[in-house]
């Protein structure tokens, strides 16, 4: 590689770092997008421009389709389907990390690794790492997406050795990884390839829709060791430096939302959260009478007091209630009323999920508070508003150490005056564990569609 | 006696032309060994100490650059990442600009995979975005009272 391009190929990783640094704020943050957006077309251009590149004419039809299709989901998408698109998203860097893979195995002169039958062992590890983690990437977000998108059950689906099997056909991946460096042979190639795919949908399978943020967040950590791994085997900085940005990443946000559930990264990998385990956790749940309220009686609480917070959940998404409920803060504010949003860490789909509804909805950014700024707040609170949301609003978390979701960090809604809770139902949330909240004095249940009476609580202020 | 003048230069003419041909060999020889040490510096422990030197330092910028990232732009993160990590076209575009045969054709696709995580990524996060705005003006922050 020419002097040239390796200095423009570093441009090219600092503004992706910079794309990052952008999002500290949300003031840097379009910037920072634009950044990205500069170093993607360097990158993209120095290759072209790389001695014996030739077909630009095909080159440019295969961004032009792809592009195309890009844009086109981009601007349709609803910002409630994200998670899915970005599932479906990281499918897609996992299959072309495999397809790059396949071409520099079937023509290893074109990267300067060796010749055809005959690839430098290293850069026959690095390509096999990248293929196998590229390809568990593909059907790992595909599974994903389907369980996100409601086209497969999103209930975990275990069956008996499950562990065993998933760690046997690991070790048998790394059987066929030493086979391809010893032999060089396109068999083990495409089984290591093959295996790779089962194990995506393996992995995945026994993870329970609601764990979904971390399973998300996971898999964008996965296509950036991939592209770590083509990075090595192409011996490109670039796609060192990008794969380890966006590797950790991943990880730091997995992280963030195991601490959000207060469980460990393997205890959300292994799965079955929310299945059959269930049963044994609710156990005696608590006794006594539940209040509920009708939309005038919760417009008249609303309008009398001087403070509200409302706790949205991934309910309000599904009732795509974020419009509403702005309308109703916005009645509140007319009156003087002091309304802010509070969001836990793991509410939604996937990080960050409700911040973008809200945000969506024209809630400015500053009136939307994180777990840790806020909770101290609740004990002077008049009214907490929750819609949509559960189990992290549950006093078990802190009070029962039998709960499966004990430990967890939650909003102390209960401290506030008076909670108002919407649901559709009496069902327990996704952890199957009774909420004692609703048999509380100062609480009043709003059964109904989250957005109809959201609605209906703005017609019996007017 | 005027033969054996041209016999002799017969014999040296001979062995000039042997010495030319082992020093032509032996050219070819010094050069393979030569590119072949090139080769295996180039692609062998050097790369890999150097690849792993710059994804360790990675690894670090990342660390530190995504826990200053605001949760509230957690999803705009992981969009852009998903974008940035496309740059994996760059592998796709050598492999379909080098022409040749199966690969050139995995390399078309992957340009194509590629672009559409490429332009979907930035365009969304552009999306999500432009929807985070401030407060507007201190009225409706004064309303709170």
């Amino acid at each position: 590689m020419s002097f040239w391009a390796a200095l423009a190929y570093l441009v090219a990783a600092v503004c992706f770092i910079l794309a990052l640094r952008g999002l500290s704020s949300p003031v840097t943050a379009r910037q920072g997008n634009r950044y990205g957006i500069i170093g993607m077309a360097i990158a993209i251009v120095t290759t072209l421009l790389l001695p014996g590149i030739g077909n630009w004419g095909i080159i440019a039809l295969g961004i032009a389709i792809g592009g195309a299709i890009g844009a086109f989901l981009a601007l349709r998408i609803q910002m409630t389907a994200l998670p899915q698109l970005i599932a479906a998203f990281h499918s897609l860097v996992g299959l072309a990390a495999v397809f790059v893979a396949a071409a520099a195995f079937l023509n290893p002169a074109a990267y300067g690794i060796g010749v055809p039958g005959n690839i430098n062992t290293g850069s026959l590890i690095e390509m096999a790492l990248g293929t196998a983690i590229g390809a568990i990437t593909f059907t790992g977000s595909i599974i994903a997406f389907g369980k996100l998108q409601g086209l497969i059950s999103g209930k975990p689906i275990v069956f008996k050795g499950q562990h065993v099997i998933n760690a046997g056909l690991g070790l048998l991946l790394v059987l066929l990884v030493a086979a391809l460096c010893t032999t060089s042979s396109g068999v083990f190639f495409t089984a290591i390839v093959l295996l790779s795919l089962v194990l995506g949908v393996l992995i995945i399978v026994p993870i329970g829709g609601a764990d979904m943020p971390v399973v998300v967040s996971m898999l964008n950590s996965y296509s950036g060791w991939a592209a770590c791994g083509i990075g090595f085997t192409l011996h490109n900085n670039l796609l060192i430096v990008v794969g380890a940005l966006v590797g950790s990443s991943g990880a730091i946000l997995s992280y963030i939302m195991c601490k959000g559930m207060n469980r460990s990264f393997f205890n959300v990998i292994l799965g079955g959260f929310g299945g059959e385990a269930v049963a044994g956790g609710a156990g005696a749940g608590p006794q006594g009478t539940v209040k509920s309220g009708s939309a005038d009686d919760a417009a008249f609480i609303l309008k009398n007091a001087a403070s509200v917070v409302i706790v949205p959940g991934y309910g309000m998404a599904v009732a795509q209630a974020q419009h509403a409920l702005r309308e109703m803060a916005d009645h509140l504010k007319k009156d003087g009323v002091n309304v802010r949003y509070a969001i836990h860490p793991v509410a939604g789909r996937m990080p960050g999920h409700m911040n973008v509804l809200l945000a969506e909805a024209n809630v400015p950014y500053d009136d939307v508070l994180e777990l840790e700024d806020v909770n101290r707040d609740f004990a002077q609170t008049d009214v907490a508003f929750v819609i949509g949301a559960n189990d992290i609003t549950n006093p078990a978390a802190k009070s029962n150490p039998q709960s499966p979701i004990f430990g967890m960090p939650i909003l102390d809604v209960e401290k506030a005056k008076t909670v108002l809770f919407i649901k559709r139902s009496m069902a327990s949330g996704y952890a199957g564990i009774e909420n004692e909240l609703f048999y509380r004095d100062n609480t009043m249940m709003l059964f109904g569609d989250a957005k109809k009476v959201v609605e209906d609580i703005i017609k019996a202020m007017d | 006696m005027a033969d054996p003048f041209p016999t002799a230069v017969d014999n040296l003419r001979q062995a000039v032309d042997q010495l030319g041909a082992r020093v032509d060999s032996l050219a070819a020889q010094a050069q393979a060994v030569a590119s072949a040490n090139a080769a295996s510096h180039d692609g062998g422990s050097s790369f890999l100490i150097m690849g792993l030197t710059v994804f360790v330092l990675a690894l670090f910028v990342g660390y530190y650059v995504v826990w200053h990232v605001t949760p509230a732009l957690h999803s705009p993160l992981m969009a852009v990442t998903n974008a940035i990590s496309s740059v994996i076209i760059v592998g796709a575009l050598i492999a379909a600009g080098t022409g040749q045969g199966a690969s050139s054709w995995f390399g078309f696709v992957a340009v194509i995979l590629a672009s559409v995580n490429i332009f979907g990524g930035f365009i969304v996060t552009q999306r999500m975005l432009q929807m985070f705005k401030k407060r507007e003006t201190p009225k409706s922050a004064g309303a709170s009272k």
